[in-house]
């Protein structure tokens, strides 16, 4: 107990002057920390990496093991540098979460060094050159994956089929997964092991004249979209709703990006339901889903204010939408944070709130 | 006599703290023994330091003036008992800003001898004058001069006069014991506020988490049909003056304004009853009632104090201090502030002596980066962006620190309970108001220099232009006819001079 | 073929645009002299050579003269300079506390009211006359040190108005 205590000189017994610990207000427990949070987020994802083992094989596990290292070891080796102490800034678990979220974004079975460019790149590029935590303007996760994959184009774009149990393909055993991720050869013909992703096999449907109903009648097609992927896109959904809840993100900005990018895809497939992919099917491929829980909702490169969310939000949906549909990337759920992350010190300026008691 | 709750409007952010009452809200009110010697400040309310009307020396009763107004917002200081005056000098007080006061110390008799008084008139003029007298300021904590607030408002007019009772803030209890031990006092100060003013409405409104406190003021209610009871939700901070009325009214009090602006008048349930005091007796403001409470006092509950009293005599008459004793705050755990020494004095504005243990608090936690998570925004009561504030603090950017509100600030403490990164935004937002009022109080400075050199500069030059004119006359005036002239006058002279 | 055309008419008309706004609109110094005059203390010292505040921001906008001239400024005068000229001649990384301003006080004991301070004061700080002892204005004083140097019995001083 830091008290200095002095005694009274008419009577010795009698504490008069205690003196105590200054301190600044306020004088209750905070709420939880910045590593508290993220692990929380790092939480949510559970239930999807668990799912995406199910349909696509180990790969996500190997390829998250690979990011994090990555990711930590390149935290910890520009904090040195700086002269800072490494251990309590990597503690917040922003690296880990960078990390995790670019290991969602690669495909299954990525060799290594891809997924550790990435994870490089978006720790020392997008995050420690523009000041570190909370100083990067653009989403770091996004800023790697857009690095891999306009530098490996071929590699990203090559996933496994999910596992259905109706499909005629036989999946890569776990050794297998190890040594392509390591050496990059797999034993096998790489193009007998890999499938198109929907969104690319409706692209290339959509390119070669084929209508929106002759892909949905395809056999890796289910309700919405890719067998398999709309198991995993629900569980991220789960794992967003369970952000909602725990109020560890705020509604905007996932409402924003599933409306911006919904509304238009409606719209275009009530008036020509054969050249446009539908509202299900944009929902439940690719990484809209994702996106819109996790990815937008970085709180350091996005925005801040409630009206700015809903703004930003809704601008990565449509842009997600528009890439898609007329883009030269099957997915464009990457590019549309970058461009958004652009426009968020002028969205944040226009969307400032009206302070109580001013016009 | 209604109770409209459902016409409430909801506060934007807000936070709902840890309540902490029980702790003191379960016994009655007791007096505490009056000390040995008082340091009463002469400075208890906000506005101008009054001036001592004693000498070192002088005999006082319990209740004379020892000081009174000086400049446009003051009020009068009273003894807070019967004895003698032993000094005037600068003491330490328990407050933000000038750390140091003048203070009147009183040496008791130990006979608490009462000056005699009397109630005062009844009309308006008469009371406002008493009210003034009295020395009775806001006791919520921001002890306003209450005479001055009312003839404030009676200038615009005012038409709703709000009783304050919702004492939002952790651990405070003093306003819930005195709405449960003196109902009546309250309500009719309410009563003769309303009287004062000639208000439509008088509103009492009470927070939902002191539902005995409710109770006993139903209990008693009012024949007055103008008077209403309002309880509402416990969300800080919502007893905060401009919060509450737009919670009650729906109204917001501008920028930079004043309740009076809208026609309303929030008085604290404290005020009032010392109001009702007044009325009864004629006593001047000379105790008020403080909540010692935290895990560190032995006995928490509510203390009647009166003013100069050291703050260790409180505390001694609460038990003292047990083994817990960490941190002394004088305020609630939000807006207070912690003291290092318990010599200080009791005063005005003084609802709670909080004694925490060694809890996590806010200074405690490792501080980062902040992440803009918005957080702090979406508790901020006034919806301002304590996010972009702080970049713009840590910037100096008083330009953009004005666009953005910064002076609308309440300083409630709400951004930093919920700030993950563990930033002390208020306390950075109270040194940016301070480091703001510097650079205007210097830019006003310059300005005034620039005004004076100026006319320095002009006076000069026209003085200088004085001189030259005054030259070119006489230039003017000694042509060549003049200078003849001299010549004419003075060669003669000269010849004359030859030949004498 | 088309888009040299093209690219020569867009070429063309905004040649002719920016001739255009610059015979409408001519540049002139003006802004940035009053932007520089604020960005001074206005304690007219001197102390950076010109005869008073505005001369010198004019000798700054004009380039006649350092943005880092200001002692009662300070390193916060000459970063606002820096950042108003472009000027990066001058480092404006260091930024130390803003100096004290100082107040001239007048020993009364010692003052022969002889008034040759009084017309140094450039902000007419001093009243008193001859014969007369004389006094500082204690709000208006800017520290400035001017009146120093005329007293010719050394009797005014520079204190801290803190203490």
């Amino acid at each position: 107990m830091p008290l200095l205590l002095s005694y009274s000189v008419d009577d010795p017994n009698r504490v008069t002057t205690v003196k105590f610990e200054a301190a600044i207000t306020p004088y209750l427990r905070p709420s939880a920390g910045v590593g508290a949070v993220m692990l929380q987020v790092l939480y949510a994802l559970v239930p999807a990496v668990l799912a995406h083992c199910w349909y696509f094989g180990p790969g996500i596990v190997i390829n998250i093991i690979v990011a994090t290292t990555a990711a930590v070891a390149t935290e910890a080796l520009i904090l040195r540098a700086k002269g800072s102490e490494p251990i309590p800034a990597i503690s917040d678990f922003t690296a880990v979460l960078t990390a995790v979220l670019i290991a969602f974004a690669l495909p299954p079975l990525t060799p290594w060094w891809i997924t550790a460019t990435a994870s490089v790149i978006a720790i020392a590029v997008a995050k420690h050159l523009y000041g570190g935590l909370g100083k990067n303007p653009f989403n770091p996760a996004m800023v790697g994956y857009a690095a891999a994959l306009v530098s490996f184009p071929v590699e990203l774009s090559a996933w496994l089929p999910p596992k259905m149990g109706d499909l005629d393909y036989t999946h890569p055993s776990l050794m297998q997964t190890l040594r392509y991720t390591l050496t990059g050869d797999a034993g096998v013909a790489f193009d007998a092991l890999t499938r198109a992703t929907p969104l690319d096999s409706v692209r290339v449907a959509f390119a070669e004249s084929r209508t929106m109903s002759e892909s949905a009648a395809a056999p890796w097609f289910g309700d919405f979209a890719g067998r398999g992927w709309e198991w995993i896109n629900n569980y991220i959904a789960l794992g967003g709703m369970w952000m909602l809840f725990r109020r560890i993100i705020r509604w905007q900005i996932p409402v924003a990006v599933l409306a911006g990018a919904l509304i238009p895809a409606t719209i275009a497939s009530l008036i020509s339901p054969d050249n446009f992919a539908g509202p299900g099917f944009h929902l439940f491929a690719g990484a809209l889903m994702l996106g819109a829980f996790f990815i937008a909702t970085d709180p350091v490169s996005g925005a801040t204010t409630p009206r700015g969310r809903l703004l930003y939000g809704f601008g990565i949906g449509v842009l997600t939408w528009i890439i898609r549909t007329w883009g030269a990337y099957p997915d464009g759920v990457a590019f549309a944070v970058l461009l958004m992350n652009m426009a968020v010190p002028l969205i944040d300026r226009v969307s400032r709130p009206r302070v109580l008691g001013r016009e | 006599m209604s109770a409209p709750t459902e016409n409430l409007h909801s506060l934007p952010g807000g936070l709902r703290l840890p309540a902490n009452k029980r702790l003191s809200n379960a016994t009655q009110i007791i007096d505490v023994p009056v000390p040995t010697h008082l340091v009463v400040p002469l400075q208890q309310h906000s506005g101008e330091t009054s001036l001592a009307t004693v000498s070192v020396g002088d005999a006082v009763l319990h209740g004379s003036v020892i000081g009174e107004p000086e400049g446009a917002v003051g009020t009068y200081v009273h003894a807070p008992t019967s004895g003698s005056v032993i000094s005037i000098e600068a003491r330490q007080l328990p407050r933000r800003g000038e750390p140091h006061g003048i203070c009147v110390i009183i040496e008791s008799d130990g006979h608490d001898r009462r000056k005699t008084s009397t109630p005062p008139a009844k009309d308006r003029t008469a009371l406002l004058a008493a009210v003034h007298a009295a020395g009775i300021v806001g006791l919520g904590g921001a002890v306003y001069p209450a005479a001055q607030k009312i003839t404030q408002g009676l200038l615009s007019g005012i038409e709703t006069v709000i009783l304050n009772g919702v004492e939002c803030e952790s651990y405070i209890t003093c306003d819930d014991r005195l709405m449960r031990e003196q109902p009546t006092a309250v309500i009719r100060g309410l009563e003769t506020l309303l009287d004062l003013t000639d208000a439509k409405r008088g509103i009492i409104a009470v927070e939902s988490d002191k539902p005995e406190a409710w109770q006993a003021l139903r209990d008693v209610g009012s024949r007055d049909s103008r008077v209403e009871f309002v309880q509402i939700p416990a969300i800080y901070p919502s007893g905060a003056e401009d919060q509450l009325i737009y919670l009650v009214c729906g109204q917001e009090v501008p920028s930079g304004g004043l309740p009076g602006d809208l026609g309303i008048l929030v008085q604290n349930v404290g005020t009032s009853a010392a109001i009702t005091a007044l009325v009864d007796s004629g006593h001047p403001l000379t105790s008020r009632i403080v909540t010692v409470t935290g895990e560190g006092v032995e006995r928490p509950g509510n203390y009647r104090v009166r003013f100069g009293t050291p703050i260790a005599d409180v505390v001694a008459a609460a038990g003292g201090y047990n083994s817990n004793a960490h941190r002394l705050l004088v305020g609630g755990p939000m807006t207070g502030f912690a003291l290092t020494d318990d010599a200080l004095p009791v005063t005005k504005s003084c609802n709670c002596l909080l004694v925490t243990g060694p809890a996590v608090q806010l200074s405690n936690e490792p501080r980062r980066e902040c992440i803009r998570c918005g957080e702090c925004a979406a508790h901020c009561p006034v919806r301002l962006l304590p996010q972009s504030l702080y970049h713009y603090s840590s910037r100096h950017d008083h330009a953009v620190l004005a666009e953005l509100g910064l002076k609308d600030c309440i300083e409630c403490g709400c951004c930093d309970l919920v700030c993950p990164s563990h930033i002390p935004l208020t306390q950075i937002f109270r040194d940016a108001k301070h480091s703001v009022a510097v650079d205007s109080h210097a830019k006003q400075r310059a300005l005034r220099a620039e005004d004076r050199y100026r006319a320095h500069i002009a006076r000069a030059e026209s003085r200088s232009a004085v001189v030259a004119d005054a030259r070119e006359q006489k230039k003017r005036a000694a042509s060549a006819d003049a200078i003849a002239a001299i010549v004419q006058r003075r060669r003669p002279k000269q010849s004359n001079d030859r030949e004498v | 073929m088309t888009s040299v055309i093209a690219l020569g008419l867009l070429a063309a008309a905004v040649g002719i645009a920016l001739v255009f706004l610059a015979w409408r609109f001519p540049a002139t110094d003006e802004p940035l002299v009053a932007a520089i005059n604020e960005a001074l203390p206005q304690t007219q010292c001197a102390q950076c050579g010109f005869p008073g505040c505005l001369p010198y921001a004019q000798a700054v906008a004009s380039g006649a003269a350092t943005i880092d001239l200001c002692p009662p400024g300070g390193d916060a005068t000459r970063v606002k300079l820096a950042a108003l000229t472009g000027d990066v001649s001058v480092s404006t990384d260091h930024v130390g506390p803003a100096p004290e301003v100082l107040l001239a006080t007048i020993d009364e004991d010692r003052c022969i009211g002889c008034a040759l301070c009084i017309p140094a004061c450039p902000v007419d700080a001093i009243i008193g006359a001859e014969g007369f002892m004389h006094t500082v204005l204690t709000d208006e004083c800017t520290g400035c040190e001017l009146c120093i140097a005329p007293c010719p019995v050394d009797c005014i001083r520079l204190d801290d108005p803190a203490t």
